[in-house]
């Protein structure tokens, strides 16, 4: 599997009020989210935001409340993979359980800048800077996460044990 | 290799006898909680299991605080769907308006979490319960969904950071300043993915409510938990307050931690974090002049009985400043009777001040106090992001009830000792 888009990039301890402010937690529609993904931080988000796009952010990307409706909203803006030095720790188990590809890589976030070109091969781990003709290794998920990545989520993987 | 008290209740869980950092483990849940945000989403995965029951209808707790008693039509269609699950799957421990408190103060004071026990909540303030010496995090309504069916959770077994406390508190100086100061210290991901463990002489000078404020911060420093010891006082809360058999679990002598702190509680000042991070602490006498249009008292880390205590305490005989409103929020209906039986509600409302129902409301911005562009707010709450409070360029200040009621009468950021006090 692969994932090929233009960066939308971000700094350090980016919350999950910002990536979705409570004030829109009345719904739990992933496309109704998507309407106001970002906006408190970047408010032109999404506008430019295209299919298959990627996200690059700092340290600490997801942290504060446990909200499932933040990766939700980012997923279905269309984003293909977020890329971050390190994830909080809710938010991280919140994308594997949805599907929502990640992978922490403090070399790829410090060095990729908004608007460049990305391509990720998610077996491998590798990411492409097309735009820097720059490349970095991902760090690989656990076997044990990768198994409910590959079973399309944890209720999936759930219900084929059961 | 020794277990830290966190890695002793996992183990336990799991049906292992030892535990060690990083491995992954799947463990037991005595107990899985959500919230009106939180809960419809996780029934709504629920919906794609092949198997649609609970594991155990005593140990679901759905708790409608954020955004009642409802605040618009959607968060109204929200709480109809989880009271409608409630009833089909005779969830024993579902709390609407007229029972429900704000979860975190709540579920203690009912006794439905004990020394010991696993809890897994969809909300991120969850790990308030380590104050009991539980285990317990905050997920996401997919995982709460799973905890739901299946009465188990994988966790990633964590390492973990020591805080051993020493020496006794000043006047004035609470729970909240000393967890803010530690996050001062450490920053909001000095603790990303590990516990926080509080140990030390120094805890017996902390009480049951300093350290639900400690425990229910611990996400703010990134961690996955915060837990404390079980000592005489935690055994007297749990006494009153349940009936439910606990286990006190002791961190192993030959434990080993990533880092090690000592916090000496004579040393901490009153500490108030500035927008727009947790972290950005500094101590009452580096605040200068900041003059504020809101000040709030409440929430899952400071709505408990000794929180509204000191507040009134402050505000007792005197009035608000001008242009200051100031809105007091009990965490459950027995801190709110409670305040009644003291007579603090008559304080506070004397004082100027609003007395509301038990919500999360003005703590992320949902309703009962949402800002509007330019103003400041010292808040008793736990986050102080861009936007959390209302407008994007609104501002809020996070402090103990001391600071926030010694605020709310001079109308800038203020310490009680600044009244005379």
């Amino acid at each position: 599997m692969r994932a090929k888009g233009t960066v939308h990039k971000y700094g350090d301890n980016v919350d999950t009020d910002v990536i979705i402010p409570a004030r829109y937690l009345n719904s739990s529609d992933p496309a109704e989210l998507a309407k106001n993904c970002m906006e408190d931080i970047d408010k032109d988000f999404v506008n430019r935001v295209k299919p298959g796009d990627i996200m690059v952010a700092n340290k600490n990307f997801g942290c504060g409340s446990s909200r499932e409706h933040a990766p939700i909203a980012i997923k279905a803006s269309g984003i293909s993979c977020v890329i971050a030095e390190t994830f909080a720790r809710i938010f991280y188990r919140n994308a594997i359980n949805i599907g929502l590809p990640i992978i922490e890589c403090p070399e790829a976030a410090k060095a990729i800048e908004a608007n460049d070109e990305v391509e990720i091969d998610f077996d491998s781990g590798m990411i492409y800077d097309l735009t820097k003709g720059l490349e970095f290794k991902g760090q690989a998920f656990p076997p044990f996460m990768q198994e409910i990545i590959k079973s399309g989520g944890l209720i999936a993987r759930i219900n084929s044990k059961n | 290799m020794g277990m830290t008290m966190t890695q002793k209740i996992l183990a336990a869980h799991a049906g292992l006898e030892s535990v060690s950092a990083g491995q992954l483990i799947e463990a037991d849940l005595d107990l899985v909680l959500a919230n009106d945000v939180t809960a419809p989403v996780a029934i709504h995965e629920m919906e794609k299991f092949n198997k649609k029951e609970v594991f155990d209808k005593d140990k679901v707790a759905l708790v409608m605080d954020h955004f009642t008693p409802n605040k618009d039509i959607k968060s109204a269609e929200h709480c109809k769907c989880v009271r409608e699950f409630s009833k089909d799957y005779d969830i024993t421990n579902f709390f609407d308006v007229g029972a429900m408190g704000i979860e975190h103060a709540l579920l203690p004071e009912k006794g439905l979490i004990v020394a010991g026990e696993t809890c897994i909540g969809a909300d991120s303030h969850t790990c308030t319960y380590g104050a009991l010496g539980a285990f317990s995090t905050g997920v996401g309504s997919t995982d709460m969904a799973a905890g739901m069916v299946t009465g188990k959770a994988w966790f990633k077994v964590p390492s973990a950071i020591k805080f051993n406390i020493v020496g006794e508190k000043a006047k004035w100086v609470s729970g909240k300043d000393v967890i803010l100061h530690i996050i001062g210290m450490i920053g909001v991901d000095g603790a990303l993915y590990r516990s926080m463990e509080f140990v030390g002489e120094g805890i017996k000078n902390l009480t049951m409510d300093d350290r639900f404020t400690i425990a229910n911060m611990a996400i703010e420093a990134g961690a996955k938990n915060g837990i404390f010891p079980v000592d005489e006082l935690t055994e007297e809360y749990m006494n009153e307050h349940s009936t439910k058999a606990y286990k006190k679990f002791e961190a192993d002598a030959d434990a080993e931690y990533d880092e090690e702190y000592t916090i000496d509680l004579s040393t901490l000042k009153p500490t108030v974090a500035f927008p727009h991070l947790p972290e950005n602490t500094k101590t009452i006498d580096e605040v200068g002049d900041i003059k504020i249009d809101q000040v709030v008292i409440g929430s899952c880390t400071n709505g408990r009985i000794s929180d509204m205590r000191i507040a009134a305490e402050i505000m007792k005989g005197k009035h608000a400043a001008d242009g200051v409103r100031v809105i007091v929020i009990p965490g459950t209906q027995d801190v709110y009777l409670q305040m009644i039986a003291e007579g603090l509600t008559e304080t506070f409302i004397k004082a100027g001040a609003i007395v509301s129902t038990p919500t999360c409301g003005p703590c992320l911005g949902g309703h009962m106090g949402v800002m509007a562009a330019g103003e400041k707010a010292v808040s008793t709450t736990n986050r102080n992001f861009v936007g959390r409070m209302g407008h994007v360029d609104s501002e809020v200040y996070l402090a103990s009830p001391a600071v926030a009621a010694a605020s709310a009468i001079t109308g800038k950021i203020s310490c009680p000792c600044e009244l005379g006090l």
